[in-house]
């Protein structure tokens, strides 16, 4: 068991609370820095995928678990992004440049999407997020001349001038570098008072605007925010993939992302990333497990959608915390050996209430 | 507007549909002062505090806050204005921020008086750092000042009710309010409880110089700590003055308790005295 | 001429949207939760009929019952297992939880042997007839489709006007702990009204399979039924079917007169414009949390 004695405020302001934080992340950082040369090719690949995916995973992170805004059309931010990126790297223009413009997009995208949020809350703020995302996907696959409509667009790999990063190695330090960086931007804001207009704002939208919060404008923040680390990540994805179709910004994929927050445990940071993980081992393990089961389940095609869906309901029903909260949970068991005590995680009885007395 | 006076409502009414909630009422809350509205249930008062707070907007009447910058009217003002201006509520209900530590709701109090922008909370430059630490400053404070201490890290959504309840009050004075409006501060709380909140209503008026208003049922709290009161019933002021005055006002004991006529039915030989 | 025919076809397809819409405005008014699963609980049923009627041999009439009333079971079943645990959890939660019943419905009908991944036609008694009023043709399916969901609208109406079981249900979707006190059997009701939203899920799909013919994915359709319930509010029954008929007429007019691809997001544009000037919907009503 760890006690930790404060002595300065700065303690709790800091990052990393105590030694073991400034070690296990310290190794953290110190094993993805070394990746490349311990993990073969395959895997490396996959580890990037992560990492994008993680970057896309805290902007959704943001927006539905610290501000409780649940966006079912996300997949449209990482669209605009892909494809802006695509079409500005094929015409030449340099990478950071590129890639900045991808954001940026996305965040105008995001509070354009963000308007309605202002005037509707709970599910039909869902269904105006949902209306956006088919309307963005249309748009890319009937904006032929730009982006090459519903037969596809192949991407350059990024470049500043003459110097291209086409290696798997190289792309993946560009990742890793963006993602870190998306990180401790995410957790400065949670730990500064944006951070926490944005929790205020969940938990009680009449209580934050007596406290001086101006809501239209962090609702229209969280947007803007939560789109351009999306547009960031689909910018990379973009170059990931090499070949950009607008059916891959579908609604199955905006479910998709918002599986991986949900399974990676809303409302937190790690939660991105356990999610991100979940998304892009879960295919893997299927394959595995497919050898083992009967021949009519192993080789269906249905098999990958059963096992996603039964593992979503698995988590809402069991562990609505999440990976992450089951990780909390294990990690409180073992630090407090033998004392732990079965209700210590036990939610509260709660009765329905109407949301839309909220 | 009269340099002592903190608020100022003349003729406030507003209208639901075909219900008249409040109705022409007007009031003056004087700096420094403990003013309590009172009332049986239903008598408009937290709707005067919704207007005052400017959740709902009067069909007529004025509201006039002589803030730092001088009097001006409150019914123009945006519903987020109103703490920036020097006015901060507690709720009912109870409006905390359930899933947020107490330290965390309290931090949240602190909104109005921030110094950074977006890109300083993103880097966390040394000037985010610094003001973190002064807005911790500020909140340890009112910790102090209600004995929250034990609570710091705890999730509002375990506490207990009496916690809070109070952990609603420091929110409301972290924002360094002028004046402060407390919505029934002691329902729910204990004989305790209910003392503490006495003492702290006092130390707020004395120690900090806040002017309050509050809703109060609790008639020892109101007498204890008030120093004017209006009683209000179905949406009308009733009568204003001291609270013993307003208590003993026919009017007054006539919303709460009805007239002789509705009590004689009740009444035993020797054992009732008449209304004064 | 040709704009009233257009209105028709564009008037049966807002049945079916209207029908599915109807299937979660039932759940929303009972347990306020949102159900993404009515679109997949369409499409087992009306794989429910192929298969009562191919593999077992039921004539089409009794095919239809079994499959109606098989899918209200089912949806008690679900019901019970599923949703009753997490009632009380944040909606969020229970909308993902819907999005996983409909992986698991859509991902085990795919796993049927033969069956699941082909395109199947029911063989509706009516296939394929016509009937001509002066100029128009209407075809057979669109008829029954119209017909039988102003009858079921009808039933439902009389239902929840002459019983108890409407205001039950709206006490248990306002505050459930207050409608347990008052002896209401919130979880019995629960169960009632997912049955009845499976049940009409059901005959939305055994109306749409001649249309589309029935395969796994037929469900996407169900996505459409939102902007439905979107413009007709989302917690008023007629108004999912107004709704659904809106969405149908607007989707059939934009595919004729507007440039290609608008077909598909008519009805979305319809949802933003609804959300803008009338966000309630036409038929809803305004709350607002008292402080």
């Amino acid at each position: 068991m760890r006690f930790i004695f404060k002595t300065d405020y700065d303690q709790d302001i800091r990052l990393a609370k105590h030694g073991g934080h400034v070690f296990w992340y310290g190794l953290l950082c110190a094993s993805l820095v070394v990746a490349p040369w311990a993990l073969p090719e395959y895997w490396l690949a996959q580890l990037t995928f992560v990492l994008i995916y993680a970057i896309v995973g805290l902007g959704l992170m943001l927006l539905a678990g610290f501000t409780g805004l649940f966006s079912l059309g996300h997949a449209a931010f990482l669209g605009v992004g892909a494809y802006t990126e695509a079409v500005l790297t094929n015409a030449g223009w340099p990478f950071p440049v590129s890639i900045a413009c991808a954001g940026l997009l996305s965040a105008a995208v995001g509070m354009v999407v963000g308007l309605p949020a202002l005037r509707v809350k709970g599910i039909y703020l869902g269904m105006a997020t949902l209306a956006f995302g088919f309307i963005v996907e249309e748009g890319l696959a009937r904006w032929e001349h730009v982006t090459g409509g519903n037969a596809g667009l192949s991407v350059n790999p990024p470049a500043i001038g003459g110097w291209a990063i086409d290696s798997t190695e190289g792309f993946y330090f560009l990742c890793l570098v963006l993602c870190v960086g998306a990180t401790l931007a995410i957790v400065n804001l949670l730990r500064a008072p944006t951070g926490r207009a944005f929790v205020a704002i969940r938990d009680s939208e009449i209580s934050a605007q007596s406290m001086g919060i101006h809501l239209a404008r962090y609702k229209t923040l969280s947007f803007a925010l939560s789109a351009a680390l999306a547009g960031i990540g689909g910018a990379l994805y973009a170059h990931k993939i090499q070949f950009l179709s607008p059916d891959q910004f579908s609604i199955v994929q905006s479910i998709d992302l918002l599986l991986m927050v949900v399974i990676g445990g809303l409302g937190s940071i790690h939660g991105a990333f356990l999610g991100a993980i979940f998304l892009i081992v879960m295919p893997q393990l299927i394959s595995l497990g497919k050898d083992f089961l009967p021949e009519a389940i192993g080789q269906s095609t249905g098999l990958q959608g059963t096992v996603y869906g039964a593992v979503l309901i698995a988590f809402v029903l069991f562990e609505p915390m999440g990976l992450y909260g089951r990780w909390l949970k294990v990690r409180t068991w073992f630090q407090l050996f033998p004392f732990y005590r079965k209700g210590m995680f036990k939610r509260q009885k709660s009765f329905q209430k109407s949301d839309r007395l909220k | 507007m009269n340099d002592d006076l903190l608020l100022s409502a003349s003729h406030l009414s507003v209208r639901f549909g075909g219900v008249l909630a409040v109705n022409n009422v007007s009031f003056d809350v004087r700096k420094g002062e403990v003013f309590t509205l009172i009332g049986p249930n239903g008598a408009g008062k937290t709707t005067v505090f919704n207007l005052i707070s400017r959740i709902y907007t009067p069909t007529s009447g004025e509201i006039l806050f002589n803030g730092a910058g001088g009097p001006l009217k409150l019914t123009g003002q945006p519903p987020h204005q109103v703490a920036g201006l020097g006015i901060a509520r507690t709720f009912q209900n109870i409006e905390l921020f359930e899933h947020a530590t107490v330290l965390q709701n309290l931090l949240i109090g602190r909104h109005t008086q921030r110094r950074t922008g977006l890109l300083s909370d993103l880097l966390f430059t040394g000037k985010a750092r610094a003001a973190e630490i002064a807005a911790r400053e500020k909140v340890e404070q009112v910790i102090d000042f209600l004995d929250l201490q034990h609570h710091r890290e705890s999730m509002v959504a375990g506490l207990p009710y009496g916690v809070r309840k109070v952990v609603e009050l420091a929110r409301a004075l972290c924002t360094e309010p002028r004046l402060l409006l407390l919505d029934e501060p002691s329902s729910g709380l204990n004989v305790e409880e209910t003392e503490d909140m006495a003492f702290w209503i006092s130390d707020i008026k004395n120690e900090l110089g806040i002017t309050v208003l509050m809703v109060e049922h609790d008639m020892t709290l109101v007498s204890k700590v008030s120093d004017r009161v209006l009683a209000m019933s179905m949406g009308a002021e009733l009568a204003t003055g001291t609270p013993a005055e307003v208590q003993s006002h026919p009017g007054v004991i006539e919303a709460y308790l009805g007239t002789v006529d509705d009590v004689s039915s009740l009444r035993r030989e020797n054992h009732v005295k008449e209304p004064a | 001429m040709q704009l009233l025919q257009l209105l028709i076809s564009g008037v049966a397809q807002g049945c079916i949207y209207g029908l599915i819409a109807l299937g979660f405005v039932l759940i929303y008014k009972a347990t306020e939760t949102v159900s993404f699963a009515q679109g997949d609980l369409m499409m087992v049923g009306a794989f429910g009929g192929l298969l009562t009627m191919t593999l077992l041999g039921f004539p089409f009439w009794l095919a239809v019952i079994a499959s109606v009333v098989g899918m209200g079971l089912f949806g008690v079943v679900v019901e019970r297992l599923v949703i009753r645990p997490i009632l009380g959890q944040p909606a969020f939660s229970i909308v993902m939880l819907t999005i996983g019943v409909g992986y698991v419905l859509r991902g085990v009908i795919t796993m049927i042997p033969n069956i699941g991944t082909d395109t199947h036609t029911l063989a509706v008694p009516y296939a394929g007839e016509v009937v001509r009023l002066g100029a128009l043709v209407l075809s057979a399916e669109q008829l029954v489709v119209i017909g039988v969901t102003a009858l079921l609208c009808g039933g439902l109406f009389a239902m929840f006007k002459y019983s108890k079981l409407g205001i039950a249900m709206q006490a248990a979707s306002q505050n459930q702990l207050a409608a347990y006190y008052m002896g209401i059997p919130v979880q019995r009701l629960n169960g009632l009204v997912w049955g009845l939203a499976a049940g009409v899920a059901a005959i939305a799909g055994l109306l749409l399979a001649p249309i589309t013919f029935v395969h796994a994915n037929m469900g996407f359709i169900g996505l459409k039924a939102f902007p439905a319930a979107v413009v007709g509010g989302f917690g008023s029954l007629p108004g999912a079917i107004v709704g659904g008929l809106v969405i149908g007429i607007v989707e059939a007019v934009s595919g004729f007169y507007l440039p290609e691809g608008f077909k598909d997001i008519a009805p979305y544009i319809v949802v933003l414009l609804m959300l803008v000037l009338k966000p309630n919907g036409l038929f809803g009503e305004k709350l607002r949390k008292k402080v």
